[in-house]
């Protein structure tokens, strides 16, 4: 960027910092944060959930097609250099093969624009996608199989011969060290802070701790394979894939194909889990060229192996974190720094500096991400990318801190609580942490936490530990929507959203209604579609509030039009958007409910069988005005066999500060389902990857563990529900936080419970024997 | 090649390496049971044979003919549900409902196995003719059906509600 737009840029930042709040989007609080005994907040069953507990809920791979064919990748066994020779002769002669793809045949295609390099990117890598003899990382695919059915697919592809001239891969952290490292680039901004010498300040400091820790590499694992299944007609590209970016998907195949953007439909309606992991990766784009080559509908599912090969998750960080504070506790220095690694073809640098940014009101600060470079699949966002890692190391140190210092750590937390945002100096628009740590602390039961090391139930160790939680509220531009009302009350809000399991779908059903003044049975919530309305990806905990404003600004939209409809005969006539709100099926004055006429009426007078709204939500201007973050008190006990030590969790608590809750039975789930993905981070999860080979060694459900039934207690996740004054509906999402915060409470409570510091994920039984 | 599945006679040929979960979701369309590995690891593809859980991955089509097979569509439909999916509903014992056939298909032949007296883990007394359905055993028993989601809590209020609605009214009681 020029220095003239770097200055425009910083010049329009300060501006929105200091303009009126009215100017904002959240300026004028969503007038639904005063609907207090309505839809919002219920505990609503999924309006899917019959569907999806008979089995009917049709996922990507579950749409047969006529003439379709089933595909089976090769993937390369060196991190890097290139393919010699390539015999596919046995496979082409298999029974039942269609087409064998390799570099030599496959259409010309140009590289995916990776994430974050355009809007509508969602590539995970920008490496040619089978396009030459080159490998850049172990697992590529270098060749793709087709035949009639899946066995006969697996079966031709295990007759490939490959021989790889090898080249030099960086495969081992130290290496990709000693190479250099860049600063990282989050969101168009270094993820680096340096505020008032922290480094001096600490070393001046009357306490502190200063230390190191490790996270490893992990995989988000959804339980439903990567699937699609693709087909062409004519020069049109059909995908039903599984999704949580329909738009970016379209748009990034429709530059690797080079097609025009609405020449590609992307639908992706129920999507079996994705935390980060379900976007564009080169199987889509495999399987819609051999779709081509081969004029055949095509299905793809990746095997659990090919998951670990070609879709990248967390990438490993390795990280610094020192405090130096006052005797009162305060902080004079907060320092986070480390390495990461990324890959040349990427860029996604896990930020774990987030939450130190305004976390706590440190005197000074220095924080800072470094990359270096390994051949490896593409890492890439996992659930709470940077927070749930980084929450680790800050939320460990700060227990070292006041253990160091004999100091309770919620308490010395809550002395460190800032008034506005330390880096930025911004507002918060809500922040109620401490009113969290009060409420768990009693709920929890903290005032029995004993010594380390002090509580002895027969084999077993018990301890308490907590962390804080946090996850900043996001809303993405290019949010639109559509509304359309027909004659018999009935509403459709259309808008390209997704449903992963969070709820979507049922908590929107439910703010629709609520909005329009509908029963829920009223409404359909269309989503899943890059046809309809708005560019919403499912990511960043954006949703809900992406969707919000949309839907808010189309209905507004909508009153407008339904009040010119309405004219001079209507008891509304002469009335503005703003002093009507929708109730009982139709538009009442706001103050003077008895002021109404039903849309069926007014539609019925204007002879309209139908109306529809169109618009797009406003810039998402708020978060350069306030800072907006949710929080959550996280408490974990756990107990600690002396004998295998192996750690088991008796019991966890959350407390939750993420605005107004929509659905209280859907947010309970998310809350519980980022806390158990929270103590698979703390406690199992690791991607073994290999140094010498750049291979993942355990790319399996049986080696790759994740929590199950019995590693899960009854979590018990609450909530404040305190609207944010400045957020669609008051809420700030709810899908990431759970997971953050969580490695912390595990850590600190088996420390609590041993006396020993465990600074390296995940941790497992060997290091702590 | 015959089977009965859901009750109804099935006529098909296959592969002799076609597997069960394979023959149900590519051939007849029953896309119920998931595929979340096909290595036996997560349990997406349970189903029932003659009353029984099996991981339909890892059983070859051609070695379970003339069983009874069922699958969740052989449960309950919209409208029509087993009681079992009704409190996976009420309970939230899923999100992304992906796993979630397997889970009831699961809990299903679970119960069973407690009502027979075939003992786990977790359970105290060996010998005992019928096992009580607490949620300690249905984490045991349960623990090869994988959650991504996380959503244990919920199932687990789902099969103590089902299976053992007095324990879990003394709990609503107690809360
Ligand atoms: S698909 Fe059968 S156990 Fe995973
Ligand atoms: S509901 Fe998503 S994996 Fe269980």
């Amino acid at each position: 960027m020029s220095l003239v737009q770097d200055t425009l840029q910083a010049v329009m930042k300060k501006a929105i910092a200091l303009a009126p709040d009215g100017f904002i989007p959240g300026g004028h609080p969503d007038p639904l944060i005063h609907h207090k005994h309505g839809l919002i907040g219920a505990p609503v069953s999924r309006i899917d959930g019959p569907l999806k507990v008979s089995g009917k809920a049709a996922f990507a791979a579950e749409f047969p097609v006529d003439g379709m064919a089933y595909a089976a990748l090769k993937y390369s066994s060196i991190p890097r250099g290139r393919i010699a020779e390539l015999d596919t002769r046995a496979a082409e002669a298999a029974p039942g093969v269609v087409l064998v793809m390799t570099h030599k045949n496959a259409p010309r295609l140009q590289p995916m624009p990776p994430f974050m390099s355009q809007p509508k990117a969602a590539g995970g890598d920008d490496v040619p996608v089978m396009q030459d003899d080159q490998v850049h990382w172990n697992g590529q695919p270098v060749a793709l199989v087709l035949a009639e059915t899946q066995e006969q697919a697996d079966h031709a592809r295990s007759l490939i011969r490959v021989a790889y001239e090898a080249g030099h891969g960086v495969t081992a952290l130290a290496e990709a060290k000693a190479n250099g490292s860049e600063p990282g680039l989050f969101q168009g901004e270094p993820l680096k802070l340096d505020l008032n010498d922290a480094e001096d300040k600490l070393a001046a400091a009357p306490h502190k701790v200063d230390v190191r820790y490790t996270t490893p590499r992990h995989s988000h694992n959804p339980i439903e394979l990567h699937a699609a299944t693709v087909y062409w007609e004519g020069d049109a590209l059909r995908v039903h894939d599984a999704t949580q970016a329909v738009d970016h998907a379209a748009w990034t195949l429709a530059q690797v194909f080079g097609l025009r953007e609405e020449q590609v439909h992307v639908t992706s309606p129920y999507v079996g889990g994705g935390f980060g992991s379900k976007t564009l990766w080169q199987h889509q784009i495999l399987a819609a060229a051999a779709s081509r080559l081969a004029g055949r509908p095509v299905r793809i599912m990746l095997s659990r192996e090919g998951v670990y090969r070609i879709v990248g998750g967390r990438t490993i960080t390795e990280q610094r974190v020192a405090i130096g504070a006052q005797d009162d506790g305060t902080f004079d220095a907060l320092i986070h720094t480390g390495t990461v690694a990324m890959t040349p073809h990427n860029n996604m640098p896990e930020p774990f500096i987030l939450p130190a940014r305004s976390a706590y009101a440190s005197r000074s600060f220095l924080l800072d991400v470094e990359t270096v470079k390994l051949n490896m699949v593409a890492n890439t966002f996992m659930r709470a990318p940077g927070e749930s890692v980084g929450t680790f190391g800050l939320e460990c140190a700060v227990d070292e801190l006041a253990h160091a210092m004999n100091i309770d750590p919620i308490e010395l937390r809550i002395r460190n609580e800032p008034e506005k945002d330390p880096t930025t100096g911004l507002p918060f628009s809500s922040r109620l942490i401490v009113e969290a740590w009060r409420r768990g602390a009693e709920r929890f039961g903290w005032s029995k936490r004993g010594a380390p090391g002090a509580r002895r139930e027969g084999e077993w160790l018990v301890g308490l530990g907590c962390a804080t939680a946090t996850y900043p509220y996001y809303r993405m531009p290019g949010g639109a929507a559509r509304i359309t009302l027909t004659r018999d009350g009935r509403a459709t809000i259309s808008i390209s959203a997704h449903e992963m399991g969070m709820g979507t779908s049922t908590a929107q059903t439910q703010v629709a209604a609520e909005r329009l003044g509908l029963t829920m049975e009223q409404v359909t919530f269309a989503y899943g579609d890059n046809t309809l309305p708005g560019v919403v990806l499912a990511g960043g905990s954006q949703q809900t509030a992406a969707i919000g404003a949309a839907v808010s600004a189309a209905q507004r939209q909508l009153f407008e039009t339904l009040l010119q409809l309405a004219g001079n005969d209507s008891p509304l006539a002469g009335l503005k958007p703003d002093e009507v709100g929708g109730s009982d099926g139709g538009l009442g004055k706001l103050d003077e409910p008895q002021i109404f006429e039903s849309y069926a009426s007014i539609l019925q007078r204007a002879q309209r069988e139908s109306v529809t709204a169109e618009a797009e939500a406003p810039p998402p201007l708020e978060l350069q005005h306030w800072s907006m973050h949710s929080h959550g008190a996280m408490f974990c006990e756990v107990r600690v066999s002396t004998v295998t030590g192996e750690v088991r969790v008796n019991r966890f608590l959350g407390v939750f500060d993420c605005g107004r809750i929509i659905n209280a039975k859907t947010a309970r789930s998310q809350f519980r389902g980022g806390i158990v993905m929270g103590l698979g981070l703390a406690l199992m999860e690791e991607t073994q990857f290999d140094e010498r080979s750049g291979r993942i060694m355990n790319p399996s459900l049986a080696e790759y563990h994740v929590p199950v039934h019995l590693d899960v207690p009854e979590i018990d996740a609450i909530w404040l529900d305190e609207p944010d004054p400045h957020t669609p509906m008051g809420a700030r999402g709810v899908g990431e936080i759970g997971i953050t915060g969580v490695g912390a409470a595990v850590a600190n409570a088996v420390f609590n419970a041993t006396g020993k510091r465990v600074r390296d994920l995940p941790i497992t039984l060997d290091k702590l024997l | 090649m015959r089977w009965t599945i859901n009750g109804a006679e099935v006529d098909e040929t296959v592969d002799v390496r076609t597997s069960l979960l394979d023959l149900l979701r590519e051939r007849l369309h029953l896309f119920g049971a998931k595929k979340g590995c096909d290595q036996g690891a997560c349990g997406a593809c349970t189903v029932l044979v003659d009353g029984r859980r099996i991981n339909s991955c890892l059983a070859l089509a051609v070695q379970y003919q003339g069983r009874e097979i069922v699958t969740i569509e052989g449960l309950g439909a919209p409208g029509a549900l087993h009681p079992l999916q009704k409190a996976f509903v009420e309970h939230d014992g899923f999100q992304c409902g992906y796993c979630t056939p397997g889970q009831i298909c699961s809990a299903v032949a679970m119960a069973s196995e407690l009502r027979d007296g075939a003992p786990s883990y977790v359970t105290e007394d060996l010998t005992a003719e019928t096992i009580d359905v607490t949620p300690e055993e249905v984490r045991e028993r349960m623990s090869g059906n994988l959650c991504r989601c996380g959503a244990y809590n919920g199932i687990v209020d789902a099969l103590t509600e089902t299976y053992a609605p007095a324990a879990e009214a003394d709990k609503r009681e107690a809360a």
